[in-house]
């Protein structure tokens, strides 16, 4: 047979595979909508052409999910949640079962992952005014989500049973005693019991591996349909869908798939060496991801000399301390998280975009972040002076940022916004 | 006519069943949610204990766990009450006017049922916290000021030696004093305070 010939033949092949390939997509096509899914939301899912770096955090935030619920998995066919057994079994998997120590360190630096990809993802949506008219609720079940993650990142660090488990779960569970009037019941029935104890761990347990992770995965879709129904928006904070082209597609928009899977595939390698980098060489980060105090099994009796919770929550744990009150400090820090669902009414300015917004709005922002990150800080030290003060002002600054919202956006002076989307090289 | 009164029917049908309903929902989560409270289990570990203060030296402490939580026996010597008495004008509540910090035996002076004895929770009122006990009179890290008392790390709360909370630190109010009897002279059962009177 000739080379040609050969060709002629395996090109006619090709031809029948292809052929019932195509069968088998309509007869699936049929039964189940999979070809107009993928369309609606990758290949004829438009996006804007000019996403700048920021528009990567959202995939991380999923590829990290994918990371906890795999982790997670393995992770629960080798740990015991009972209290005289926990501490042990994690000390079991991070030694004797095999590439355990991998599993274990992948999920708790994950988790740290998370909320960084969450929080540049929260902060890029409050540059470009992701959360305004009509994302408002795409912004809120993103706050359910980060509600969601807190929940879930609380239960998880009672699980190995460490001192700083049980002393962090200590005093949040101990907040909702300040609720007037039926705190001391609540935080019994939280517990299922009179202190922090098995029956604790156990249900936090179950909350963790199965209640808590339902939700988020149900949130995550709502997210992303709520998302496809609005579009995404841009950098430049202008809907797409204004102007479209002859055949229905927005000018200035390009398929989700294949040009932003591709571009979100670099994101996702060059996250992958970072997580690496962590992974492998730092998985405690100096006491960061995981506190020292945990290395060490719960003793009810013995208090760590100082209670910091994990980074993400300092900033609220900041303001928790901020004043000398139990029941207003933790009124201060639910606020804390409450009015950023707020954000969408709170801010009255037109203009979407950081970019084409007035002075004052980029100054309030700053400032925020620096009251964010500033918290963070004071949350991880000790509460004596100069930091209680110090925690007071940025604590300040922190509400100031929301309350002082529809003031200082009603007269804000704006550029006039373009048209269509622009390149910032 | 007829169809309106159709309607009337569907409507009605339709507001009964979803009535129904939501009443069928709460009252199947009642169970759930009930079995979110302290267990059988629970409730009887959490039974009164008893201890000994027979060989507890003046001003010496003793723990003894109770429902999981730190009982402190502390045997004050009189230095230690006369040193109470200067202190009280610091305090936030010193007369023990948050009722249910204490049972009423326990409304006096040295919050407690006899002086010297004091019997409290040695948990912190702010977060939940163990206090650590500073008998010692002007340590480096409290102050000149410092007369002997607890001192919780978390946070920075001060209490005298009867457990009650300095004014301006975080802990709003003063340790608790636990339900407890004496069965002898030096015999206490904590949980239980069948027949003190106050």
């Amino acid at each position: 047979m000739s080379a040609s010939r050969r060709d002629a033949v395996d090109a006619g092949l090709m031809d029948r595979f292809a052929a019932r390939g195509a069968d088998l997509v309509d007869w699936i096509d049929a039964r189940f909508p999979m070809t107009k899914m993928l369309k609606e939301h990758a290949t004829e899912y438009y996006a804007a052409k000019n996403f700048n770096t920021w528009y990567v955090f959202g995939v991380l935030a999923f590829v990290v999910l994918i990371i906890q619920l795999f982790s997670g998995i393995f992770l629960t066919m080798s740990y015991k949640p009972d209290a005289e057994k926990a501490f042990a079994s994690v000390e079991y998997i991070m030694r004797d079962v095999e590439w355990g120590w991998l599993i274990r360190y992948m999920h708790s630096t994950g988790a740290s992952a998370f909320f960084i990809v969450v929080y540049l993802h929260m902060f890029r949506g409050m540059m470009y005014g992701s959360y305004k008219k009509p994302r408002e609720l795409l912004w809120i079940i993103g706050m359910l989500i980060y509600l969601c993650l807190m929940a879930e990142g609380f239960l998880g660090y009672l699980l190995p049973w460490g001192q700083m488990s049980y002393w962090g779960a200590q005093v949040i569970v101990s907040l909702f005693g300040a609720v007037p009037g039926i705190g001391p019941e609540l935080v019994e029935w939280i517990r299922g019991d009179y202190f922090i104890s098995d029956i604790t761990l156990n249900r936090f347990f179950a909350l963790h591996v199965v209640a808590v992770p339902l939700a988020l995965i149900m949130l995550v879709v709502m997210h992303i349909l709520a998302l496809h129904e609005t579009g995404s928006l841009n950098p430049d904070g202008i809907e797409i869908k204004e102007h479209k082209g002859p055949d229905g597609i927005p000018l200035d928009g390009i398929a989700f798939h294949p040009y932003y899977t591709a571009k979100d595939l670099v994101a996702i390698v060059i996250f992958a060496a970072f997580f690496s980098i962590a992974l492998f060489f730092a998985p405690e980060m100096g006491g960061y991801f995981l506190e020292h105090a945990n290395f060490e099994p719960a003793n009810q009796l013995k208090t760590p000399e100082h209670i910091a919770p994990v980074w993400y929550y300092t900033p609220f744990y900041a303001i928790l301390r901020a004043v000398p009150s139990k029941g207003i400090g933790a009124l201060l820090m639910a606020m804390a998280i409450v009015l950023l669902f707020f954000l969408p009414w709170l801010d009255r300015c037109k203009v979407k975009s950081i970019r084409y917004r007035g002075w004052t709005f980029k100054v309030a922002l700053t400032v925020f972040a620096i009251s964010f990150v500033a918290l963070g800080y004071l949350g991880l030290q000790p509460a004596v002076e100069p930091y209680i003060t110090i925690t007071r002002v940025f604590t300040a600054l922190y509400f100031g940022f929301f309350i002082l919202m529809p003031i200082y956006t009603s007269f804000e002076k704006t550029r006039p916004v373009p048209e269509r989307v622009t390149y910032h090289h | 006519m007829a169809e309106h009164s159709g309607m009337n029917r569907r409507h009605f049908l339709t507001v009964a069943t979803s009535v129904t309903g939501t009443a069928g929902v709460i009252m199947a989560a009642v169970p759930f949610a009930m079995s979110f409270k302290p267990s059988a289990r629970a409730q009887a570990l959490g039974a009164p204990v008893q201890i000994d203060i027979g060989k507890l030296e003046s001003g010496a402490m003793v723990r003894v766990m109770w429902r999981g939580k730190p009982v402190w026996v502390l045997r004050r010597s009189p230095e230690m009450l006369q040193t109470m008495k200067d202190s009280k004008a610091k305090l936030a509540d010193p007369d023990s006017e948050v009722v249910e910090q204490q049972p009423d035996y326990a409304r006096n002076a040295t919050r407690s049922i006899k002086p010297e004895i004091l019997v409290i929770l040695g948990v912190c009122t702010h977060l939940g916290c163990a206090p650590i006990e500073r008998f010692e009179v002007a340590p480096a890290d409290l102050g000149p000021d410092w007369v002997g008392g607890f001192y919780c790390p978390c946070h920075g709360s001060k209490f005298d030696l009867s457990g009650r909370v300095y004014a301006g630190v975080p802990a709003p109010t003063n340790m608790e004093v636990p339900p407890y009897r004496f069965l002898s002279e030096d015999l206490i059962l904590i949980g239980d305070d069948a027949g003190v009177s106050a």
